[in-house]
């Protein structure tokens, strides 16, 4: 089993979990995450006092899939939080050893 | 007689809701977890120096003179005695009206000392330098000699420097005393390295609203009347106030590159105190370049704290004391006696340097006497009981230390209630400390 982590741009949460659903993911994890990459942050001006505001506001993505199905979630992600503007974000893929459905009990592929 | 009573009454309300405008316009721009500790030193200050004002504070400021020109007579009016249930204005409409200038001028300083100060010091400071400083400044510019035998302050009678509605007596003195406070208890931890943003501009911009509404009663009910005069200092009192919007973005747009909330909201403030002293001695041109003036002067103000390293942390000095300073030194230029018979021509209009000159000596005596009174005041308080926090409590937060609360409930798991129990119940035993879990049940 895989874990997909995805951090995308705030606005294209909607077409990520449209995109992830069409190639047949059931669930996700999302959570608000602050960041920055290449695209470093921002300044803001308060009575003429500069602030840089390093941290950007992010959204993290985490799809827990079956092996094969890594490379497509991949594919799906990259596509629809693509604006080809910098900070964009990022999307990677850890290993998993073990899953457990909490309720049942089941474990493994059959937990997803 | 009875119209006027009526529109001194309803000022006095107007003014006195300023306060609670003034803690929204304070609190937006501190940090979250010290905007509760703002809003209850402005309340803080209503407490305090409501208190004061109708036992001995009254007397003490329209008392008749005993001093020459310094101090009013505390005994004369002591507890109000004599005043209530009178009929004439002179009574108890004008001790509420003016009651209600003593308060904000207190809840004004509060934005120099934000996050750090100790409430029971500040409660002490409140009353010390109310008696101390504002009751008699406010003797000395607000009471007018009469025809009755009543003897008034220097400034009014004496110098006869023009201050409607108190640019010396309520904004140089208040921020005057801000510069004070702000160097006796220091800079805040981390100031100015670490970013302290405000919190919520829409409060900033929602206390900016009730000040301006407030201000109306301010200015226009300084004119103890329902009349032509009230009408030209409240038209006045938009004017500038709009002009000073204006003044202030466009020096942010200059030099900054944008236009922001935080500005309009403080432009409103600059424009406001700025008209205060003039707004019933200048026509509508006076008024619009005295609030483009103090808008844009006071937008370029705020950046002195910096260069001087004083934490004025809301910038008390730099809109109250400069926008004060502003409006009273230009009435000795845009002074007119063609709107006021009572007023004076300034250079603008003929009446040559006389009047700037009479403004300048109002303004730096009210300066010079609040700056030392409060640094005395101020230093006392600090030596004796101490007046700041420690690091700990400032850096957790003053809410926390100081009234043992928190403004806004941020856990956010489900309710918000996560590692949380009531104390009380936990002592006593009826609710175990593992029965929070959802279905286990004491």
């Amino acid at each position: 089993m895989k874990l997909v982590t995805a951090i995308i741009k705030p606005f294209t949460l909607d077409d990520v979990k449209a995109a992830l659903e069409q190639v047949g993911v059931l669930g996700m994890t999302v959570s608000e995450v602050q960041g920055y990459g290449r695209q470093k942050g921002h300044t803001e001006v308060y009575r003429g006092a500069e602030y840089s505001v390093d941290f950007v506001p992010k959204v993290r993505v985490e799809v827990l899939v079956d092996d094969t199905l890594g490379d497509k979630v991949v594919d799906a992600v990259v596509e629809a939080a693509r604006t080809g503007k910098i900070g964009d974000g990022k999307v990677w893929v850890t290993p998993v050893d073990t899953v457990v459905r909490v309720r049942t009990g089941e474990r493994g592929t059959d937990a997803l | 007689m009875e119209g006027n009573t009526a529109w001194v009454l309803t000022s006095a309300a107007l003014v006195l809701l300023m306060t609670p405008g003034l803690a929204f316009f304070y609190g937006g721009m501190v940090r979250t977890k010290s905007v509760l500790n703002m809003l209850m030193m402005c309340f803080g200050a209503m407490a305090v120096v409501g208190v004061l004002w109708v036992v001995f504070g009254y007397s003490l400021a329209f008392g008749d003179d005993v001093t020459g020109g310094l101090f009013g007579d505390v005994t004369q009016y002591l507890g109000l005695s004599g005043l209530l249930g009178g009929e004439a204005l002179s009574g108890t409409a004008f001790v509420a009206f003016q009651g209600m200038f003593a308060i904000i001028t207190v809840a004004l300083i509060a934005g120099a000392i934000a996050d750090r100060a100790r409430f029971g010091a500040w409660l002490v400071f409140a009353a010390l330098w109310a008696t101390l400083v504002y009751f008699p400044v406010a003797h000395w510019v607000f009471d007018f000699s009469n025809d009755s035998g009543h003897v008034g302050g220097w400034i009014a009678n004496d110098l006869v420097a023009l201050d409607f509605a108190g640019g010396t007596a309520v904004h140089i003195n208040a921020g005057a005393a801000a510069l004070a406070l702000a160097i006796v208890l220091g800079k805040r931890r981390g100031w100015p390295k670490e970013p302290m943003k405000p919190h919520n501009l829409p409060f900033v911009m929602l206390g900016a609203g009730l000040l301006w509404f407030g201000w109306f009663g301010f200015n226009a009910g300084s004119a103890l009347g329902a009349n032509g005069l009230a009408g030209l200092a409240f038209i006045n009192t938009l004017a500038a106030t709009c002009a000073a919007i204006l003044g202030w973005l466009l020096i942010e747009r200059l030099r900054d590159g944008h236009a922001t909330s935080l500005g309009a909201a403080s432009g409103v403030v600059a424009g406001l105190v700025g008209i205060t002293p003039a707004c019933a001695f200048v026509d509508i041109w006076g008024a619009l370049a005295i609030g483009v003036i103090a808008g844009a002067v006071c937008a370029l103000a705020v950046g002195l704290k910096y260069r001087f390293g004083f934490d004025d942390s809301l910038d008390v000095v730099g809109v109250h004391l400069v926008g004060g300073l502003v409006g009273t030194l230009l009435i000795g230029f845009f002074g007119t006696v063609g709107v006021n018979e009572l007023g004076a021509d300034g250079l603008f209009y003929g009446g040559g340097l006389t009047q700037l000159g009479k403004q300048a000596v109002g303004a730096g005596a009210v300066l010079a006497y609040s700056l030392v009174a409060t640094f005395v005041i101020g230093f006392l308080i600090k030596v004796t009981m101490g007046f700041r926090v420690d690091e700990e409590a400032e850096v957790n937060g003053i809410d926390e230390a100081e009234h043992a609360e928190s403004a806004y409930e941020f856990s956010g798991v489900r309710s918000g209630s996560s590692g949380m129990t009531r104390a009380a119940d936990t002592l006593a035993g009826k609710v175990p400390s593992n029965a929070r879990k959802e279905g286990v049940t004491p």
